[in-house]
């Protein structure tokens, strides 16, 4: 085994492994680096075959993004600490069922589908290629990426915004105090 | 590390997220669960340039807008859950099943 073979599976365990451990511990602060972690794990197995440009950036946006996630799981988890350890699960039977079921027909096809054989090289400089590809060929995919961002941006912000007095048609009842 | 190892490793990853996005009640740990299936989609965009048409940027393109989707569910999943949790004080996915068929 190579040296690069050894990293990929280390990487490929270790992000496995902390996938699953974002549905088992109980504290939220831990489940949250769980899944840093795994994706991380993603962007440094990206650094192995070549793609240094899209690995670093997936580490830096889910860096960043897990941050952000950290946050809104203080706000909205009615456990963040896990410091009462409680059962946040529902359709306890059927989801591991259906997981592992979708987990061996994938396997399945991973293994049993006739792959094509690899045409051609990877070019000197991945970045380079996929810059001039999304500049050019590819444009449309850039166009349609950005105008996406415009609108989530904006469609947050309204979905967020505190609704004032005179929006809506129907009173808003005050909210009760001490809240 | 051929093609089949990182295929591997997506469908792992896909359905451990599977799992968490079947099972979890509260809403934050439901889209946690959605970013890992994104993640192994991410995973098995670049195996696929890589193992089988490293010569053209398409699987790169692929791989840039699943990352771009990522982000992109996770700011418009907190939109709509500070909204609901604004109008109706719902913070886990039982008490939001206005679209139950």
């Amino acid at each position: 085994m190579t040296l690069q073979s050894v990293a990929f599976w280390v990487l490929a365990v270790l992000s496995a492994a902390s996938g699953v451990a974002v549905f088992v511990v109980d504290s939220m602060a831990r489940a949250t680096f769980a899944l840093l972690t795994s994706l991380v794990g993603v962007g440094l197995v990206f650094l192995l075959i070549d793609l240094s440009y899209l690995g670093v950036l997936i580490v830096l946006m889910m860096v960043m993004e897990m941050m952000v996630m950290a946050v809104f799981m203080i706000m909205y988890m009615m456990n963040p600490a896990g410091l009462m350890p409680m059962k946040m699960v529902h359709n306890s039977r059927g989801a591991p069922l259906i997981a592992a079921g979708v987990f061996l027909l994938l396997v399945a096809g991973v293994f049993l589908a006739p792959w094509p054989r690899r045409r051609g090289g990877p070019p000197a400089d991945p970045t380079h290629a996929l810059g001039l590809s999304i500049m050019g060929p590819k444009m449309l995919v850039m166009m349609v990426v950005g105008v996406a961002i415009l609108a989530t941006m904006i469609s947050t912000t309204v979905l967020a915004t505190h609704r004032g007095r005179y929006d809506g048609d129907r009173p808003r009842p005050r909210p009760e105090e001490g809240r | 590390m051929g093609l089949q190892a990182f295929l591997l490793l997506a469908a792992a990853l896909f359905s451990v997220g599977l799992y968490g996005a079947l099972s979890q009640q509260a809403i934050v740990m439901l889209m946690m669960g959605l970013e890992l299936m994104i993640n192994g989609l991410i995973v098995a965009g670049g195996a696929f340039w890589y193992h089988v048409a490293p010569a053209s940027a398409d699987g790169q393109v692929l791989v840039l807008v699943a990352v771009t989707v990522m982000a992109l569910e996770m700011a418009m999943g907190f939109a709509v859950t500070t909204a609901i949790f604004r109008a109706r004080d719902v913070d886990m996915t039982d008490d939001a099943g206005d679209l139950r068929g």
